[in-house]
């Protein structure tokens, strides 16, 4: 069992096709407009015209998947005021559906937006890291389906030994709210959160 | 509770989860998981007892065989007859030559295809006008029985040129495609088409340069080169592949980390994860920036003269064909001595093309001093009405470079892969000869009996004999949704004297199926067992053995049996089948390529392994290497067994065809101003120029009903910040997009990730239009044009003029 799960993105290869979040749905059997795993587009830059016509472009754009990053200092768990929200094995976030009564504080805090109202159920629910796939064996469903190999997952502290320890860049908020488990390896054209000169493009689709 | 989400907190309150749109959720809850239906269907969600584990049900090998490029298999897991989940290809690894073939976004939507509540279930007859998609549902002895006698009728009556079976490319099994062809060869044949809706252009053109179609070194290649440049090509959404070309680029970059340039008039996904330098360019404007760029060559004598010499005709006056006007090699059109007396100097190029001159300049000697330099071209930028010239100029900047036929370097074509032979089967010999291009049905229709090979690019015949009367569309939405012009088409086909039978055989309730007078319920490529040739993947060969996952749905049948039914109906069924089943022609086609391939495995074999990979046994594909290597023996197949930079024979054909006013067929690469191009007048009523970008949701068409692809992938069109400002528009905004042909009705994405003076509609959104005509599905087609490209007589279908207002 490991002490604590994360992710890790490189940035510089996502695609923006959203395979991850597909595959989450299909995995889980999640209802519409339930994402548990989500892809922002951050774009900035802009096209300046010359006096002959012609423009100049200075242009950049890149993609994030992010679902739940299964925080160190989880604020779900903090909020959730009957105990459902929880940290359990291998530093999954989880929520127990039997103690959730639906009063979406845990979605509320999030800054990441990963726990997830289910209309249907009326209930919270949110990315499980896959636990029945890591029993078996697999790797979880996003992990295993992004075409681009940008995602990876395991101990957090060896990702970070390999990977840095970089979560700070937009359009995620300051990693000092929750400590994420999560490591970016940050695109070319990466802004540091706060620092940014670019804007979320997709809010509609997040 | 807020209204609001704090979600990416640092851009400040994201609208999102609003009471509202909860609502709307909660108010389809017919889709719920686990309630009684979805999509009209049965849930296919797992409701057994306990956890969904690897133990439960079974995991049956299949694909997605949807026409993007690349094919990716499918591990299915089946549980009571269910399809409960998709898993990806668990063979391979990362690299490329034995990389794990991971499925996009859409084949792991696969689900949505197959459990959709657009689906046919039974064999169905108009009963309305066509168009307005009113059926009766008839059994299958009647559907067989209508069919045979209105084929034999019309071939009575008009001869088998009046049959035509319409291009589609919706499933791409081995015997999905074949059963169709091999019906109608027994039936004495039908009129043929060359050309794709891909590729027409290119496909057209590449001849007269090259001597035959072909494609470019392989992009694994790429590790060899200083220099990548992607013109107008985009594998990261249109070979979304995880075993295709986003990932053989993308190890390619990681490997060999050459500079990657992109010219593209949007920043595509390739621009946000390959590119170093984006040139974004008017579209249609492509032949003006190389003769710009070969202007700054020339004057700085940066080109590959020896190559040139040595391996080219046409390039300048000491090389050129005997028997055509003197000053019209491409040189002298460069330096202003050609007919036009205009030099092509950067500065003229940047007018035309949005590109400032000193860009142009820095980029002409980077071209040309990268050594080598690798030029790809993707079929965007031959889409065009000038594409028949756009391609070839392409492949004369890589020829300039003197990069062809070396590693690291290339022809200019788009790029090219390793593929094992493909497995067909048995369709017979056409014996009608008589083709027209695949664009140029709707002209058959409408008066195909005055189409003539010197006006309309007819080939095998002077002049066909008769309009089509007969029309298959099997797997495919190009009947309206991917033709153009779709209200003009529709108005078309609504006519049932011109032509008179139209059999749609399909999956889905598609735009094109409302036109069907017979209307038959294919079954999807997972309730079939099939065999799957490989897509575009580097350095590797492999097919796929889909098996059948499930049992057919409904009354589905296989087009295979449902050209077994016809046959019977026409007394042929013998003939026809020789007795054999799918699978039996299946076992029977593949044996003819496994000995010819090392190391395939037989038929059974495969069924089990259900996917089988071999990596190119040489390094990467180099196009013409034998030919740089010795040019005398191994001459290219042109007249003159060179690259034709000028082509003679393009010259004749400016001669003898019968051409539309003020339109040309160029014997160099020149930028032609063709109709809604970029220089055209009528942009003072239509100022922007219009493309159709492939896009993530869908492959073409396919999948356009899947509402998780939609909610992932919303139709947006692209609209640059400057044009928005100008018009009142924001982001999100509903705005309407139109010109002479038809209005549309989409979501704008104001963006700085589109030039200036183009905004771009995804293509293959399906045509809805409202009872005043306004395309509220936002199909691109509905702003596109009949008129087809000088040379190919193909489809240009990116060059629109269009304005747009909020709606």
């Amino acid at each position: 069992m490991a002490k604590q799960l994360g992710f890790h993105i490189d940035q510089n290869y996502c695609t923006g096709c959203k395979a991850c979040q597909i595959v989450c749905i299909d995995k889980h059997d999640l209802p519409e407009g339930v994402r548990w795993r989500r892809v922002a587009e951050y774009t900035g830059g802009a096209f300046t015209e010359n006096t002959d016509g012609s423009y100049g472009a200075e242009v950049f754009t890149y993609y994030t998947s992010i679902s739940c990053n299964h925080c160190a200092d989880p604020i779900c768990v903090k909020v959730c005021p009957t105990t459902a929200m929880h940290k359990g094995d291998n530093g999954i976030v989880s929520v127990d559906p039997d103690k959730c009564v639906g009063c979406r504080y845990c979605e509320w805090a999030c800054p990441y937006g990963a726990p997830q109202y289910n209309s249907q159920v009326g209930k919270i629910t949110k990315c499980d890291f896959c636990a029945d796939y890591l029993a078996e064996g697999k790797d979880p469903a996003c992990v295993a389906a992004c075409p681009s190999r940008v995602l990876e997952y395991g101990e957090i502290e060896t990702l970070r030994a390999k990977y840095g320890d970089t979560a700070d860049i937009e359009p995620l908020p300051d990693p000092s709210i929750t400590h994420p488990s999560l490591v970016i390896t940050p695109h070319r054209h990466a802004q540091k959160t706060g620092y940014g000169i670019g804007e979320l493009a997709n809010a509609s689709e997040l | 509770m807020s209204t609001e989400s704090r979600v990416f907190a640092t851009m400040g309150p994201v609208p999102r989860r609003s009471v509202l749109k909860w609502g709307a959720v909660a108010g389809a809850g017919a889709v719920a998981a686990g309630a009684a239906v979805k999509f009209g269907l049965a849930s296919t969600a797992y409701a057994g007892d306990g956890a969904l584990t690897d133990s439960v049900g079974t995991f049956v090998w299949s694909s997605c065989n949807v026409n993007c490029g690349s094919r990716c298999p499918l591990r299915l897991h089946v549980v009571d007859g269910t399809i409960a989940r998709v898993e990806p290809d668990n063979t391979g690894d990362d690299k490329t030559g034995t990389q794990q073939i991971r499925a996009c976004v859409r084949g792991r939507s696969i689900r949505q295809r197959v459990y959709n509540a657009d689906r046919l279930k039974y064999p169905m007859k108009r009963v309305g006008k066509r168009g307005e998609a009113k059926f009766e549902r008839i059994s299958w002895d009647e559907a067989f029985s209508t069919i045979a006698t209105s084929l034999k009728g019309i071939i009575d009556k008009y001869g088998n040129e009046a049959v035509y079976i319409h291009y589609a490319s919706g499933a791409q099994g081995v015997a999905a495609r074949g059963a169709l062809p091999r019906l109608m060869n027994l039936m004495g044949g039908r009129l043929g088409y060359y050309g794709t809706y891909s590729t027409a252009q290119i496909s057209a053109a590449t001849p007269f340069t090259y001597g035959e179609y072909m494609t470019n070194n392989s992009f694994d290649d790429a590790v060899n080169s200083k220099l990548v440049v992607l013109w107008g090509n985009n594998p990261m959404e249109t070979r979304m592949s995880g075993g295709g070309q986003t990932l053989v680029l993308a190890n390619a970059k990681k490997e060999g980390g050459a500079k990657i340039v992109l010219v593209d008039p949007r920043y595509t996904d390739t621009a946000v994860t390959m590119v170093d330098e984006w040139v974004p360019l008017r579209p249609g404007s492509d032949a003006a920036l190389i003769a710009g760029m070969a202007h700054v060559m020339i004057s700085e004598n940066l080109h590959d003269q020896a190559f040139l010499d040595k391996y080219c005709i046409g390039f300048d006056e000491d090389h050129m064909p005997t028997g055509v006007p003197a000053n019209s090699s491409y040189k002298s059109y460069v330096m202003g001595l050609g007919p036009d007396g205009i030099e092509k100097t950067p500065q003229w190029a940047a007018k035309i093309s949005g590109i400032p001159a000193a860009q142009i300049i820095s980029l002409a000697r980077e071209i040309a001093q990268a050594k080598p330099c690798m030029i790809t071209q993707g079929w965007g930028p031959q889409r065009h009405s000038n594409g028949d010239e756009t391609c070839r100029a392409v492949f004369l900047l890589a020829c300039m470079t003197g990069n062809v036929g070396i590693n690291g370097g290339g022809n200019g074509a788009r790029e090219g892969d390793y593929a094992i032979p493909a497995v067909a089967m048995a369709q017979g010999d056409n014996p009608v000869k008589t083709m027209i291009s695949c664009f140029s049905w709707t002209d058959a229709i409408d008066h195909g009996e005055k189409m003539t090979a010197l006006a309309d690019g007819v080939k095998g015949a002077d002049q066909l004999r008769a309009p089509i009367k007969f029309l298959w569309n099997c797997a495919g939405n190009t009947l309206l949704n991917q033709h153009a012009d779709t209200n003009r088409t529709s108005k078309l086909l609504q006519d049932d004297t011109k032509c008179e039978m139209i059999v749609v055989i399909d999956n889905h309730m598609t735009p094109s199926a409302r036109y069907a007078d017979i209307l038959l319920p294919d079954v999807t490529n997972v309730e079939q067992a099939d065999l799957i040739n490989q897509g575009y993947a580097g350095s590797l060969g492999y097919i796929i053995s889909a098996n059948q996952a499930i049992k057919p749905m409904f009354e589905c049948k296989t087009v295979y049996q449902i050209c077994t039914g016809v046959a019977d109906k026409l007394g042929i069924k013998d003939k026809y089948t020789e007795g054999k089943t799918q699978d039996d022609w299946l076992r029977e086609s593949y044996a003819l390529v496994q000995p010819t391939v090392p190391g395939m495995p037989d038929f059974d074999a495969l069924r089990t392994m259900g996917v089988w990979k071999t990596k190119n046994p040489n390094e990467h594909m180099v196009a013409l290497r034998d030919f740089r290597t010795d040019p005398v023996a191994n001459p290219l197949k042109t007249p003159s067994g060179k690259i034709e930079l000028y082509s003679k024979a393009l010259y004749d054909l400016e001669q003898t065809w019968t051409l539309p006013e003020g339109e040309h067929i160029n014997p160099i690469p020149v930028f032609a101003e063709t109709m809604e191009g970029p220089m055209d007048p009528n942009r003072k009523k239509y100022p922007l120029q219009c493309i159709g970008h492939h896009y993530k949701a869908r492959t073409h068409s396919s999948y356009a009903n899947s509402s998780w692809l939609r909610d992932a992938h919303p139709q947006m069109a692209w609209v640059n910040v400057s044009d928005a400002k100008q018009r009142g528009i924001k982001d999100q905004d509903h705005i309407r997009v139109y010109n002479d042909r038809g209005t549309i009705e989409i979501i704008a994405k104001v963006t700085a990730r589109i030039m200036p003076g183009v905004i771009t509609v995804p293509q293959g959104a399906w045509y809805a239009p409202d009872k005043d005509g306004v395309d509220k599905g936002s199909c691109t087609n509905t702003l596109t044009t009949w008129h087809p490209t000088p040379l190919a007589k193909g489809n240009g279908q990116h060059s629109n003029l269009v304005e747009i207002e909020k709606a």
